[in-house]
């Protein structure tokens, strides 16, 4: 997931024991103004209006933790800790509807503030600042990168899985009756969405033998352009396989825009709701239903 | 003639059944079409039934051959029905606009000949009781 190995280990002092001794003073340095520098760090992501999603309560929990996870990858410079601390950082703030922005954004407030302290402590020393400096940029860069990286593998995770799981729910095609399917559409249509109902539409056509289709976009908000041609052109395909497709429950705002968009419609045959499509389509199929009198 | 058939072409009643077993270039679907045409005199054939469903290609030059033969077959007396259209072909053929074909369609080879029965009492594809 991470790219453990890519980061430059040949940095001076680091791997010696100046190096160690050098970030074991800074890691000591860090903890001992945490309360300050913490409070300093705050201070700055709400001037910088991020994690505005947070309540303060939150943000100060979560200000402590992502700190004393930061100097403790500092001291151990270990990149199990890193990965694990930024993955768990991104799980516990994504389903706050924390952005990528803001992520990367507080931790590099946060290495600029240390960076700045560092620069206090060491003012009078430029030599030893310019060594306290080389062990800490690399580190602090490596953090912000990994929790970067791992910020963005967490979301597109998620993504991954809500598209595998709306995959598995989209537009089931069910049969009413003997060759007749219904194909209800439900939720926003988009362009992959439109090309697997096509394909699942079909596939259901061949396998249930299908004469006729009634597909119901009632529960459709909208369609564009590209939508709407692709609708077009599986009504056209499904008429390729012998069966005729009736459209039902064109909602006010989706007739305007298929009319005002130039969309073909001419061959297209629609009946206003469902129940219309369904009387329609046995109309079709050579069927008659009859009530019995007497029953309810 | 030039080698064996690659459709084979059967009368069932006053219908032939050409069913296409594999895939045909431009010079086999020509002498395709040759042979049916010929048949339908020779077999005073009323219905014609195309059966595609091996096929997972059907390019534009086969379509456009299976629509001359459809109108060729009409010139001579008979009713052209495709059949077994494979959901990916029909759907490559909606994608490069060959979706208004000349010939009529049904789902299998069964639909098609109830089609073609049908023809004569009701034109609509249904079924009554």
């Amino acid at each position: 997931m991470q790219q453990k190995d890519s980061y430059p280990q040949d940095v001076v002092g680091v791997g010696d024991g100046t190096g160690d001794a050098l970030l074991a003073e800074l890691v000591e340095h860090l903890r001992e103004n945490r309360p300050q520098l913490r409070d300093t760090w705050a201070r700055r992501i709400v001037a910088a209006h991020l994690l505005t999603a947070m309540t303060p309560e939150e943000m100060n929990a979560e200000t402590q933790s992502v700190y004393d996870n930061y100097v403790d990858v500092l001291e151990t410079g270990s990149v199990e800790a890193l990965s694990a601390y930024a993955r768990d950082l991104s799980e516990r703030i994504i389903p706050r509807g924390v952005e990528t922005y803001e992520v990367v954004g507080i931790v590099l407030l946060l290495r600029d503030v240390l960076a700045r302290s560092l620069f206090e402590k060491y003012r009078a020393d430029v030599g030893m600042l310019n060594q306290v400096l080389d062990v800490y940029e690399p580190a602090a860069n490596r953090i912000a990168n990994t929790v970067a990286v791992s910020f963005v593998d967490e979301r597109e995770r998620v993504i991954r899985q809500q598209q595998a799981a709306l995959r598995e729910l989209s537009t089931p095609a069910l049969p009413v009756r003997e060759r007749l399917l219904i194909l209800p559409i439900i939720g926003v249509l988009d362009k992959d969405r439109a090309s697997q109902l096509t394909e699942q539409l079909l596939n259901a056509i061949r396998k249930h033998r299908a004469k006729v289709v009634v597909m119901d976009i009632t529960g459709a908000p909208e369609v564009d352009a590209v939508v709407a041609n692709h609708l077009v052109g599986t009504v056209d395909a499904s008429r390729l396989m012998g069966a005729s497709v009736i459209i039902t429950g064109v909602s006010p705002t989706i007739a305007q825009t298929l009319v005002t968009l130039g969309v073909d419609l001419s061959k297209m045959n629609t009946v206003g709701d469902l129940q219309g499509g369904l009387e329609e389509a046995e109309r079709l199929l050579g069927y008659t239903v009859t009530r019995q009198e007497g029953i309810a | 003639m030039d080698g064996p058939a690659l459709v084979s072409i059967l009368r069932q009643g006053d219908t032939l059944v050409a069913s296409v077993h594999t895939a045909l270039d431009d010079s086999q679907m020509l002498r395709f079409q040759r042979d049916l045409v010929e048949q339908i005199g020779a077999q005073r054939a009323r219905g014609v039934i195309i059966d595609v469903a091996a096929l997972d290609v059907l390019d534009s030059f086969a379509t456009s051959t299976l629509c001359d033969i459809a109108e060729m077959a009409r010139l001579r007396g008979a009713r052209t029905v495709v059949v077994g259209i494979q959901p990916a072909v029909a759907f490559t053929m909606v994608r490069l606009g060959m979706a208004t074909p000349q010939f009529e369609v049904a789902l299998d080879l069964d639909d098609g000949l109830e089609m073609l029965s049908a023809d004569s009492a009701s034109p609509a594809p249904g079924r009554r009781g």
